[in-house]
């Protein structure tokens, strides 16, 4: 890719930031709120130490001081500062008079804080809260809003030293969810019918989920919901439209709110309302990026001028019905979500791993087989790029090629369909006003290369010609592109190559650095928009494991975007593990070790990896790309 | 653009150009899948936008190779069908046993196929899930779990007794039939339509639709294999060509009719 894909992928990051800012404005940096924080900070930081003592509890490397522990616990909020002060929730109200009970009364059934004792004290939810609700528009159920503004200032300054006492327990949540390792696969099974099982149980299910996504239109009627049906979450949809609307009519838009330890996002897009509702941990900046991804399947399938014209001919317009057989798509890009995406994380992409000419020469092979029509051509294995060649005025867009991906790998569509495909696709980020077409055809690298794979390769070991064209009429140009191109590659040797990069995995750490402490990294080269990490084996194979992996890299993700952090590098240690960040102008480093990792040591192998990554920068990431 | 003319004797192989249509979630990948893989899945995603396969198949004179579109049924995509059909020498267009609606929509696409496509375009109708009536569990003779334990004794008639009304929801216990065959297929004889009851679950009838079609479709209509899979590679999707749609234009009913094969 050359500047301006680089260009192009570094707005929408700057996008991605930008959001933030928008929170962070939209949260009431106000006067008093500001006044308070510091406050805050001259009372917790170097207040009280914590109960539990033996533990080096936060450590910035950078000297930000007072703020570090506080970042590092409120880590999962995106609004620093406003956060660190006023308690201004129910929640919080709740936790500190008295509300102890009020959790257990919620009867959360997975009890994420069954090991936490202290949790009552203060409970990072609470603080979650605060931060929540620091959001202007976001401000609590009106039926407390007095009973806050009574008790903002008080619960401030209570709350301060008690959650600092916390902190070493409870700043970092994951842990808490050790126990909750094993069910974590319930949480993408179906929640079952009302028929089959009765109501109560289905309920019962469905709330037991920890992740839920909803879209309505702002008009009420429910369009889609990760779990469960229509009848089933319609009481809910009803709910939510009222507490939108509400806040709609007297102009002050609602983004978010928190209940206990679940948090909830509202992103409403024209004629469209979409709703995250997570008890896992994430920021609302991290949520309000999912919502927007769903928002863009959306488009995906229909196009703006559609979707607009639908509802602007009837409000009422039950979108159901347009969206048919797409639901699997935002089902599997919800999942993708919910078990840790590091691509969505990031806003950037991950590539194969080979050798610079090797990818020259598929470069090339795409660019001598190109036909007229062709806008784009992507060779995929597994969801990590191998080529890309473009023409020279368009660029690509990240949130553009997840679309792709997550239809072309996550969703067993168009792989299980066998054959090739050929798909009207919006690609929102190109132009969200018409369709490309785009081909597909699967590779089977197992056996005798070029052959159209059948459906026992696995998800990672597939590769996908995908070629897109602006032309309805033009699949058997393309096909035929294909075919050469595929011919082409067996020639010289590419498939192979494919084939043994995508054997060979991605590296783990100990590959990288022998005898480090790290478990596992995520490198963001900013320039090129690409993102490169290490395998998930041995630590993170199972699904659970690899969303607290997530979870932790969410964390880091968040605090060290916080508009107000100003921090380079970031180090937090918690009873599972030791992690640190570390962003510059040209990467984002995010690593994570065993919870008891020497510092010095985690320090030393992040530049270890650095240094790596920028030796393989050439191999890891595609800079420049074939350009037509 | 296209290759050789029609006229050419029948050569051993020769390609066919076949789209299936019909409302979403009849089966229409599953047919495809059972003919050409052999397989089926159970819970099978939605098709997105269309798939195209190719497959086989002997005949005593002649090797057909079938190039199949198997489109998505949902509505959005229902603008794009003109591009698959336009220069189709067959379609299958199919229709869910258990739904009647499915038939009415089957129906439409019938006469789309026969005001817009190729005049000379066989069209199969095919009523698929029967493995889903009580017919299925006795053709197949593996009766499916969904609490379909009727008796096969029951079957006998039940093809009668589901005969009368079109929508017998009553017919037999179990059953879950609402088309009745004597229906669809007076339909099909209205319209000359090949028809088949098919189970792509339990592959009951599957091959034979695609072997019927393969012998339905005049062989004056046939281009030579090699010929036409060069032709599809450097010609487009469609795109109205009159020199093909004289060469197609020899089939057998509704001929008269159909001057512009490419009303689209």
């Amino acid at each position: 890719m050359d500047s301006e894909i680089k260009n192009q992928l570094q707005d929408s990051l700057g996008g991605n930031d930008d959001s933030k800012d928008d929170i962070t404005c939209s949260s009431k940096s106000s006067p008093t709120m500001a006044a308070s924080s510091v406050r805050e900070r001259s009372t917790s930081p170097e207040g009280p130490p914590p109960p539990l003592p033996p533990r080096p509890n936060t450590l910035n490397l950078l000297d930000e001081g007072a703020s570090s522990s506080r970042t590092l616990r409120q880590s999962t909020q995106s609004a620093l500062q406003s956060r660190a002060t006023t308690a201004v929730s129910l929640t919080d109200i709740a936790s500190h008079d008295g509300g102890k009970e009020s959790y257990p009364a919620r009867g959360l059934p997975g009890t994420l804080r069954a090991k936490a004792s202290l949790s009552h004290l203060a409970s990072p939810r609470g603080s979650d809260t605060a931060d929540s609700a620091s959001v202007k528009s976001s401000v609590p159920q009106t039926d407390f809003g007095e009973v806050e503004n009574v008790f903002s200032d008080f619960v401030a300054t209570e709350s301060g030293p008690m959650q600092h006492d916390s902190t070493g327990l409870l700043q970092f949540p994951e842990f808490q969810a050790d126990d909750v390792d094993d069910d974590f696969t319930e949480e993408f099974e179906p929640v079952g019918d009302v028929g089959d099982e009765g109501e109560n149980e289905v309920l019962e299910n469905w709330k037991s989920k920890r992740k839920h996504y909803l879209i309505l239109s702002a008009a009420g009627k429910p369009i889609w919901t990760r779990h469960g049906d229509g009848g089933l979450i319609s009481t809910y949809i009803g709910v939510i439209q009222t507490i939108i609307s509400f806040y709609e009519d007297s102009q002050d838009r609602l983004n978010s709110f928190t209940a206990g330890d679940t948090k909830f996002v509202i992103v409403a897009k024209g004629p469209l309302y979409l709703v995250a509702i997570s008890r896992i941990l994430e920021s609302e900046t991290q949520l309000k990026l999912q919502l927007e991804a769903l928002y863009m399947q959306i488009l995906s399938t229909l196009t703006l001028p559609s979707l607009t014209h639908l509802f602007s001919v009837r409000p009422s317009t039950d979108l159901k019905r347009p969206l048919q057989g797409s639901e699997t798509l935002l089902s599997t890009l919800a999942d993708s979500f919910t078990k840790g995406s590091p691509s969505t994380l990031l806003s950037a992409l991950e590539c194969l791993k080979i050798r610079k000419a090797h990818r020259q020469t598929i470069n090339n092979a795409l660019l001598k087989t190109r036909t007229n029509s062709l806008l784009y051509g992507l060779v995929v294995a597994g969801g990590r790029l191998v080529s890309v060649v473009r023409p020279r005025k368009h660029s690509l867009h990240p949130g553009d090629l997840q679309l792709i991906f997550n239809m072309v790998f996550e969703a067993e569509a168009v792989k299980a369909g066998g054959g090739e495909s050929w798909i009207p696709v919006c690609l929102p980020g190109f132009n969200s006003s018409g369709y490309l077409y785009m081909y597909v055809s699967f590779v089977d690298l197992r056996e005798d290369a070029g052959n159209v794979a059948d459906d026992t390769a696995t998800k990672e070991e597939s590769v996908a010609v995908i070629l897109i064209s602006t032309d309805k009429e033009r699949f058997f140009e393309l096909q035929e592109m294909r075919n050469s191109f595929i011919e082409q590659l067996e020639k010289d040797g590419s498939l192979k190559i494919m084939k043994e990069a995508i054997d060979k995995g991605r590296p783990k750490t100990t590959d990288i650095v022998p005898g480090t402490v790290l478990h596992h990294f995520l490198y963001k080269s900013r320039g090129n928009v690409q993102f490169t990490m290490s395998s998930y084996e041995p630590d993170f194979s199972s699904v659970s494991r690899r969303r607290r992996l997530m979870s932790t890299y969410n964390n880091l993700h968040a605090s060290i975007h916080s508009k107000h952090a100003h921090v380079r590098v970031h180090h937090c240690v918690s009873q599972s593990s030791t992690s640190l960040a570390w962003v510059t102008p040209v990467f984002q480093l995010y690593c994570v070790a065993g919870p008891n990792a020497n510092r010095n040591a985690l320090a030393h192998s992040a530049s270890k990896i650095v240094q790596w990554v920028q030796q393989e920068e050439e191999r890891l990431f595609i800079i420049g790309g074939a350009v037509f | 653009m296209s290759e050789s003319t029609s006229t050419n004797t029948p050569k051993p192989s020769s390609s066919v150009k076949l789209v299936l249509l019909g409302e979403a979630a009849v089966g229409k990948s599953s047919l495809v899948l059972r003919f050409v893989n052999n397989d089926f899945q159970e819970n099978k995603e939605p098709t997105i936008g269309a798939a195209f396969l190719t497959q086989k198949c002997s005949l005593p004179t002649r090797t057909i190779k079938f190039e199949i579109w198997d489109t998505a049924g949902q509505e959005r995509f229902a603008s794009l069908a003109p591009m698959y059909y336009r220069n189709a020498q067959a379609a299958l267009v199919v229709y869910d046993v258990t739904k009647p609606s499915s038939l009415t929509k089957a129906k439409h696409w019938v006469a789309e196929l026969q005001r817009q496509a190729s005049p000379g375009i066989v069209i199969a109708l095919v009523g698929n899930k029967l493995d889903l009536t009580n017919d299925g569990n006795e053709a197949s003779g593996e009766p499916q779990a969904d609490g379909e334990q009727q008796p096969p004794a029951a079957t006998a008639d039940g093809d009668d007794a589901a005969g009368e009304p079109q929508e017998e929801q009553d017919a037999t216990p179990g059953d879950a039939r609402k088309v009745s065959t004597r229906e669809a297929s007076s339909y099909a004889d209205e319209e000359g339509l090949l028809f088949f009851e098919t189970s792509a679950k339990t592959g009951v009838n599957v091959v034979e639709v695609f072997t019927a079609i393969a012998n339905a479709i005049p062989e004056s209509s046939l281009k030579s294999g090699r010929g036409a899979g060069a032709g599809t590679g450097q010609t487009t999707l469609g795109g109205g060509r009159p020199a093909e749609d004289s060469r197609v234009n020899l089939g057998d009913r509704s001929t008269a009719t159909a001057k512009e094969g490419c009303a689209c």
